[in-house]
């Protein structure tokens, strides 16, 4: 494929998605100006543009935001800690991981998210539910990616480590670990992206904490345009943390 | 006596299996963590009720599930998630197979749709409130939000891994583009289908739910923060037991109906 086609092929899509987008904001803005689209129950588009700058100074985005994050980093800290000690635990004791397996997969699936209101009561309605939801939220993944990483160590790595009299500590940290460390990466990115959904959605439905708080004070005040942009806001921070943590995992894994 | 020979060849297997170390392993843990509860239930560790006894849970499980009400309001939650699943799964299905039929559009549109799947769809249940109401409306589009993503990022996906040959023989046969999709697409991608399904439905339910917990009087979960409200811990764990043993087993059913339990075995 020649230099201009290859070009073409990587621009025209380019060009469709974002002209979509920007046409479908102008075709809004158009139909809410024209009456088509009533303008108390959606906003005008070049309003919520106008909001974004009002919600950062008089809403004080930016330290919701930095709380959203340390909260968010908080529960992954002890994803990482847990979830990875947890993985660890099960492929040391095969019986342990015949046993409990399946169990741990049935939690990865299970709408973990609904017990907030028993974090509630024992939390109390403070940033610890809010971690604590998270947390939960993204053990199970990290404990299953961890494992899925360690058990498939390439048989001849191992038996290298053994030609070499390693400790099983050695066995661990030089071989199995590293080994393992992409796919841990990948569990902790989910973990991540899980504790991250819970934190923001328990923060809207307890009108406790950072950005889910803002977008639900903004919605009670019905201040329509702030509302939109505090949840345009949010989506544009979490799609930016997925990239990164996207980036991040691509360039922890090894080149085959 | 060659009846009752018969019996204990028929017994033995199943003692076999409970004798084995995984389940022995694995009654040990369910009775150390229920001995743990019920310990921690009498000791007044944590405060009063937070904790309760098994035999409190027990109750107001038996008294949730023989209360006729409680079934009403399951049942709006079912027409709820089922609506929601109607609706995202339509419309996720239609977007899939129109991005995996189509490279130029599934290079324009996917990623939007890869990087908007895991941001918390709860927030945009204000949005919900204003346009479909307080009512059932906003629930079912907050599930329908939740299941469209996973739903049309793994039609998608599960197009493109199609063989070639099945999409040649279709067209070599002249199939319409309705043909194409329901005698070789759909049956040719079932099981991503059914794992999109799956997950939708997981997605769907905690999407819906969540949002009865919000603002509903009606629905489970209702049921459950007005069980917060009232501080009626035992009706809580029970109504979180009864969600849970709902949620796995009918994503349990999904993948057994869909072969994903084969697939993964194989």
């Amino acid at each position: 494929m020649s230099a201009p086609s290859v070009a073409r092929s990587r621009v025209l899509p380019a060009v469709l998605g974002w002209g979509t987008l920007a046409f479908s904001i102008v075709a809004i803005e158009g139909l809410i100006r024209a009456g088509l689209i009533n303008r108390f129950i959606v906003p005008m588009p070049s309003e919520i543009l106008l909001a974004f700058p009002r919600i950062v100074s008089e809403e004080s985005v930016l330290s919701r935001f930095m709380l959203t994050i340390a909260e968010a980093f908080s529960a992954s800290f002890l994803v990482a800690i847990f979830g990875i000690a947890g993985g660890v635990l099960l492929h040391r004791f095969n019986l342990l991981r015949q046993a409990t397996e399946t169990w741990v997969a049935a939690l990865a699936a299970a709408p973990l998210v609904l017990i907030y209101p028993l974090y509630l009561v024992i939390f109390g309605r403070s940033a610890t539910t809010i971690v604590m939801m998270g947390f939960t939220a993204g053990l199970a993944p990290t404990v299953l990616k961890t494992l899925e990483g360690l058990s498939a160590t390439r048989r001849v790595l191992v038996d290298v480590g053994r030609s070499f009299n390693l400790t099983p500590a050695q066995q661990f940290w030089k071989i199995l670990f590293p080994s393992a460390l992409p796919t841990i990466f990948v569990g902790l990115r989910l973990g991540l992206i899980f504790a991250l959904i819970n934190i923001v959605g328990v923060e809207f439905l307890i009108n406790f904490g950072g950005l889910g708080q803002l977008i639900n004070e903004l919605a009670e005040r019905y201040d329509l345009a702030g509302t939109y942009a505090a949840i345009c806001f949010v989506v544009l921070v979490s799609v930016c943390v997925f990239v990164l943590m996207e980036r991040l995992e691509r360039w922890l894994r090894p080149v085959d | 006596m060659a009846e009752a020979g018969r019996l204990t060849a028929t017994a033995a297997p199943p003692l076999r299996a409970l004798l084995r170390p995984v389940t022995l392993l694995r009654i040990a843990i369910i009775v150390a963590v229920l001995g743990t509860w019920e310990l921690v239930a009498a000791s007044g560790l944590l405060y009063r009720d937070v904790v309760p006894s098994l035999s409190a849970i027990a109750a107001a499980l038996g008294k949730t599930l023989s209360d006729p009400s409680f079934y009403l309001h399951l049942g709006t939650t079912f027409y709820e998630i089922g609506l929601a699943l109607l609706f995202g799964g339509a419309s996720g299905l239609a977007v899939g197979l129109a991005l995996g039929a189509s490279k130029l559009l599934a290079r324009a549109y996917e990623a939007f749709l890869y990087y908007l799947g895991p941001t918390p769809k709860i927030i945009f249940f204000p949005v919900m409130i204003m346009w479909f109401g307080v009512g059932a409306g906003s629930k079912v589009a907050m599930g329908a939000i939740s299941c469209f993503f996973p739903i049309a990022l793994n039609v998608a996906a599960g197009m493109r891994e199609i063989d070639p040959v099945l999409i040649r023989v279709g067209m070599s046969f002249r199939a319409n583009p309705w043909q194409m999709v329901s005698k070789i697409y759909l049956p040719a991608m079932r099981h991503p289908v059914i794992n999109g399904l799956r997950i939708g439905l997981g997605v769907a339910l905690i999407g819906t739910l969540l949002a009865e917990t919000k603002l509903s009087n009606r629905g489970v979960g209702f049921l459950v923060i007005q069980a917060y409200s009232l501080f009626n811990m035992p009706q809580m764990y029970a109504l979180l037991i009864v969600l849970f043993v709902i949620a796995i087993g009918l994503n349990a059913l999904i993948g057994r109906l869909g072969g994903i339990d084969e697939i993964k075995r194989r």
